[in-house]
């Protein structure tokens, strides 16, 4: 059963996975890929950012070593998500593995906002909801992207404006002011210093190890 | 193109993405083994530290060359910031925010 309030929960991810999933359905159709290969990759992979990649390893038809290589390093800030949901996702049995297996920017960010409070069906529901905005919009690109006519540029903003109402949602209700301001000042310096193309992982080791010198620094 | 390597792409590339996202359990995960406090110290400090990580993320595309476009980013950003912190209402503030940046780069009064 799929909960109303996961449906409004979501409601901002549809409109960025709708739009990116049919830019990813138009790229993948544009290499000459029947749509069902759009949606098949939506379904199987279903990581956001990772299929951009893909569409180009698939156009030059990539070792499978460096498809490897490649997918672990561009979904490497994967390692650190699961980590808040360890206890949680495994009480949830056979959903608990579709969890781990949808657990993509976007839902981990929906379900860090929930914080504890969010039952299990409800987090179920979640990653079930915005993985099918994800096939959806793939679908819909890789079989009618071509005659969009109305002008979506921008809407894609959505997303920041998630991550936005959520950092201020954590800011504002928890005590965790001072790992925002880790995380934040962590991606300003590794961005300046590597540039926007490979500073999202230096970013979050450095946070890691910044946080766990703060806990030894208070356990003193 | 190759359709049966193309098929081995991408169960490569399906294969890995689960295998980073299922990491933490395989190392952490197993039944009866108690969870370290570490781990579980860094289960309640790393969201918020991601979390603001991910929004310089969302925002890594700016650039600070053209004028226009960090305004446009920025600009958004704020207001959604702004209408989040007075009525604490997700679905409003991205609205709000999102109805802006698209007026904005698609610029029908400029």
């Amino acid at each position: 059963m799929i909960k109303k309030e996961a449906f409004i929960l979501t409601l901002p991810v549809m409109m960025g996975y709708l739009v990116l999933g049919v830019a990813f359905g138009l790229l993948l159709q544009n290499e000459g890929y029947h749509w069902l290969w759009a949606s098949g990759i939506s379904l199987f992979v279903f990581a956001g950012s990772m299929q951009f990649v893909l569409v180009a390893l698939l156009a030059q038809q990539a070792p499978l070593i460096t498809v490897a290589v490649t997918t672990l390093l561009v979904n490497s800030r994967h390692l650190f998500y699961g980590l808040s949901f360890i206890e949680r996702f495994k009480k949830m049995g056979k959903r608990g593995l579709y969890m781990v297996f949808a657990l993509t920017d976007e839902t981990y960010a929906l379900l860090c906002a929930r914080g504890a409070q969010a039952d299990e069906s409800l987090i179920f529901s979640i990653a079930l909801l915005n993985q099918s905005y994800w096939v959806a919009g793939s679908t819909l690109g890789a079989l009618v992207g071509s005659y969009l006519t109305f002008n979506l540029e921008g809407i894609e903003f959505a997303m920041t404006a998630l991550f936005a109402t959520i950092v201020v949602e954590q800011w504002l209700t928890k005590k965790s002011r001072l790992p925002a301001l880790i995380g934040l000042f962590s991606a300003i310096v590794a961005l300046l210093w590597l540039g926007s193309d490979k500073f999202l992982l230096p970013a979050l080791v450095f946070s890691v190890a910044a946080l766990l010198f703060m806990k030894r620094w208070e356990e003193r | 193109m190759n359709l049966l390597h193309s098929l081995a792409i991408v169960i490569v590339a399906a294969v890995s993405t689960f295998l980073t996202r299922a990491t933490p359990f395989i190392l952490f995960g197993r039944t009866g083994k108690k969870v370290n406090s570490t781990i579980l110290y860094l289960g309640r400090v790393l969201p918020a530290a991601v979390m603001a990580t991910l929004l310089i993320y969302a925002l890594k595309g700016v650039s600070f060359k053209a004028l226009s476009s960090w305004v446009f980013d920025f600009g958004a950003l704020l207001v959604t910031i702004l209408v989040h912190l007075k009525w604490r209402n997700t679905l409003l503030s991205i609205t709000l925010g999102t109805l802006l940046y698209m007026v904005l780069v698609q610029g029908p009064f400029w």
